[in-house]
């Protein structure tokens, strides 16, 4: 039995890397923003963790930047995806303006935060 | 002469400042008399001081152009410069009125101003038409008073109704002697009745025809009436103040006799035959200005100088000054007893003779010392002088009782002596110490072999040992120069500790000589039970003993018992005031500690580590075929595209220099102009790119 479990396991994984390369490069461009912004704060929090939380509040505008810029790109992605009935009418130019303005915003704080 | 600077050192406090009181009790109150000297005339110099070449109005100009007048200072040339002007534009003016003219004309018979007759002329018929309509008291002063001012000037002033004016002026007098200012106020006023008489002389000297004896002979009496309620201090001086104090116009006593003098004074001088006033009345009165001694403010010397001035030489009776020009005589330097009698400004007296009537010790109330000495005269320096030496004075204070008598009968009239004169004065001698003597003795009776001779005429360095069970013992004899005991006001014995704490003795004395004797055993409580070295001193002094002394006779080791545990603690000793002046104590702060930072080279690795996801993120999109394919080709909407990379490129710069050095007003104000751009570009970007999606959807 645990060989049809670790092959199960296979064939799961297998499955939804088949299944991943059938979404668009757009998306898959977005999902490895993401990827790269929580390895960001991944980071950052270990880095506290060795050193101490000294300067909190730079600790606090790294992370956030990077946790608040995964948010606005997740939802970019749900904007975007073609899939996603309830945004159908959405033009995506117009899904990808609103990112960039919320990013220049939370940009802003995190930079006057940061001290 | 006084010991006071020697007892008044810091640590005799209480007994050297009740010995002052013992001292000022014995002095019953009087202010030294003298006549005006120079240091009248320094401090007018000092009161009265011009600023910019006046001195303020035409009133305070008066006055000190007066004062100097009659202290004999030339002032007027440093005055009229600014003050002509004033005076005559006043003159000439035409809403001046009584009280403003007056002023003028006091001033200008002063500086004496180019002012031609035709301008003396309009201001006379002014002040006429102003005696004619009015009957306020203080504006027929001012109206009359001008007008002889115009008639010193030497233009032709004659007074047409001189009765009328008279009966509108007597018209306002009351029954007690006293004036009002008009006839609408009930109150009357002594300072008011001082006006009015010189305001009547005023009118009596310039009416056109004689003023009726009778009318003369009826206020002669109101002056008497009012000398009636003259008031007097116990030192014999007299002087006037109102019945009734109204605080808004109450005058105070200076003013108020200063005002009465004036107008006595000056009736006196257009009245024939002789006024009734007693001659002490008015000795009185000028021992009352005297005895102010020089007043602080302008006005008080000018009301002191003008009244004494009026004194000197007035009709009624001239008062003259007995004086002493030094109370202190030294029989050590053989001093003569010296008398003055002069005029009130030090001028010379008639010929008369002064007799001391009586000296007396002031200490005791028998029999006088000395009866009926008659002082003989030195014409060159014009004092009265007495050798005390052969009347065998002793050292102490007295009261001597001086009697004048004139040479002349007739200037007992003219002139005021005042009868008996008491006066206060020192005789100083040098006191001899003798029999001095200083020991420790045992608490039974000691012999006196112990004890060791002392010369207190100068300090000693005797080294002294006692315990608790033994006494100390010192005596000594004082005597005066004519042989008699002498009795000090102080004979203080002081053992001062180690610790500065202080124990001060008085000394009793007997029939013959000084001591005392401290009892150990008896004063331990009294010394806080502090054993150690005391440092002795004996002080004697006397206002009448030349040699005071303040001797250090060397110290004292005690051996005092342990304090038992409710012992009293001695009291804290003055800590010396400048102390605080000196450095403080250094003071440690304590600051936060600085947090611990991670090592440099930690952080700069984690720096790099955190950049390498943005490598892996290029790489990826490397892998996953990003192209540029949808750029658009055609200019325009390519130059759109590329301002909206470059001004989101630019916003990121804004935020960085927004980190490194910009304030947020700043940025928010680039980032303001920054996002209309942007919008505005991107709007056209995206529409494009938009649209072109859409063609190639649809085709």
């Amino acid at each position: 039995m645990a060989k049809s479990t670790s092959s199960d396991a296979q064939m799961l994984i297998r499955s939804l890397r088949t299944a991943y390369a059938a979404t668009p490069t757009n998306l898959k461009i977005i999902d490895l923003y993401v990827v790269y912004a929580i390895v960001t704060a991944v980071i950052q929090v270990v880095y506290m963790g060795i050193v101490g939380s000294f300067p909190f509040n730079s600790f606090l505008s790294g992370v956030l930047s990077c946790v608040g810029t995964t948010v606005l790109a997740v939802c970019l992605r749900i904007q975007v995806n073609k899939e996603n009935k309830e945004f159908k009418d959405l033009p995506p130019e117009r899904a990808f303006a609103d990112f960039v303005l919320c990013n220049l915003v939370l940009h802003l704080v995190i930079m006057n935060f940061l001290g | 002469m006084s010991i006071f600077p020697l007892a008044m050192a810091r640590n005799l406090g209480l007994l050297g400042f009740l010995a002052l009181i013992y001292a000022s009790l014995s002095i019953p109150g009087a202010a030294v008399i003298r006549p005006i000297n120079e240091a009248h005339r320094s401090a007018a110099l000092e009161l009265f001081v011009p600023t910019h070449g006046s001195f303020g109005s035409l009133e305070e100009t008066y006055e000190a152009l007066r004062t100097f007048q009659i202290l004999g200072v030339e002032k007027s040339a440093e005055i009229s410069h600014a003050t002509c002007p004033v005076i005559v534009e006043k003159l000439e003016s035409s809403s001046s009125i009584s009280k403003d003219l007056f002023h003028a004309l006091r001033v200008n018979s002063i500086l004496g101003c180019q002012i031609d007759a035709r301008t003396f002329e309009d201001v006379a018929s002014k002040l006429q038409a102003v005696i004619k309509d009015t009957n306020s008291l203080l504006d027929f002063h001012y109206a009359v008073g001008g007008l002889l001012y115009i008639k010193d000037q030497g233009i032709n002033v004659i007074l047409s109704d001189g009765d009328g004016t008279f009966h509108s002026i007597k018209a306002l007098s009351q029954s007690d002697g006293r004036w009002r200012y008009d006839s609408n106020s009930a109150e009357s006023s002594t300072y008011a009745a001082g006006i009015a008489l010189e305001t009547i002389a005023g009118v009596v000297s310039l009416a056109d025809k004689v003023v009726d004896e009778s009318k003369i002979g009826i206020v002669k009496n109101d002056i008497v009436k009012l000398f009636d309620s003259i008031k007097s201090y116990d030192d014999g001086t007299l002087y006037f103040d109102e019945k009734h104090v109204d605080a808004s116009e109450y005058k105070g006593p200076l003013t108020t006799s200063a005002s009465v003098v004036r107008g006595v004074t000056a009736f006196a001088t257009v009245a024939s035959g002789r006024l009734n006033i007693p001659n002490d009345k008015m000795l009185g009165l000028a021992k009352f200005f005297l005895s102010i001694g020089i007043p602080g403010s302008t006005k008080d010397l000018f009301d002191q100088i003008e009244s004494l001035s009026r004194l000197e030489n007035n009709r009624v009776s001239i008062p003259l000054i007995l004086s002493l020009p030094s109370t202190v005589l030294s029989l050590t330097s053989k001093d003569q007893l010296k008398v003055e009698v002069t005029t009130v400004f030090g001028s010379a007296a008639p010929p008369l003779t002064v007799r001391m009537v009586q000296a007396s010790r002031s200490d005791s109330k028998g029999t006088p010392v000395l009866e009926n000495q008659e002082l003989q005269f030195d014409s060159e320096n014009t004092i009265h002088y007495l050798d005390i030496i052969p009347l065998k004075l002793d050292v102490g204070k007295y009261t001597l009782i001086f009697e004048i008598s004139l040479h002349d009968p007739e200037n007992t009239n003219t002139y005021a002596t005042g009868g008996r004169t008491r006066l206060m004065a020192f005789v100083t001698g040098s006191i001899k110490i003798d029999k001095a003597e200083i020991g420790i003795l045992e608490s039974d009776a000691g012999n006196s072999e112990t004890l060791q001779k002392l010369d207190l005429s100068r300090d000693s360095t005797l080294s002294l040992s006692a315990n608790h069970l033994q006494k100390l013992r010192l005596s000594f004899q004082l005597i005066t120069p004519l042989g008699h005991n002498f009795k000090p006001h102080q004979v203080f014995l002081k053992l001062r500790h180690e610790t500065n704490v202080e124990h001060i003795f008085v000394m009793e004395s007997s029939a013959r000589q000084f001591k005392i004797t401290l009892d150990f055993l008896g004063l331990v409580e009294r010394f806080y039970y502090l054993s150690g070295k005391y440092k002795i001193e004996l002080t004697v002094g006397d206002a009448a003993m030349e040699n005071s002394f303040l001797r250090a006779l060397g110290h004292v080791e005690l051996d005092l018992p342990e304090p038992p545990e409710k012992a009293a603690h001695p009291p804290p000793q003055p800590v010396d005031p400048y102390l605080r002046f000196g450095p403080k104590q250094e003071i440690s702060h304590i600051f936060r500690a600085p947090e611990k930072r991670p090592p440099k080279e930690l952080s700069l690795a984690f720096l790099a580590l955190t950049l390498l996801p943005f490598v892996g993120f290029l790489i990826g999109l490397m892998r996953l075929g990003v192209n540029l394919k949808s750029f658009p080709s055609s200019t325009v909407p390519a130059a759109f595209s590329i301002l909206f990379h470059v001004g989101i490129a630019v916003v990121l710069l804004l935020y960085v220099l927004f980190w490194l050095k910009l304030d947020l007003f700043t940025t928010l104000k680039g980032l303001g102009f920054l996002g209309v751009f942007l919008v505005f570009v991107g709007h056209r970007t995206l529409s494009y790119h938009a649209s072109t999606t859409a063609k190639l959807k649809s085709s």
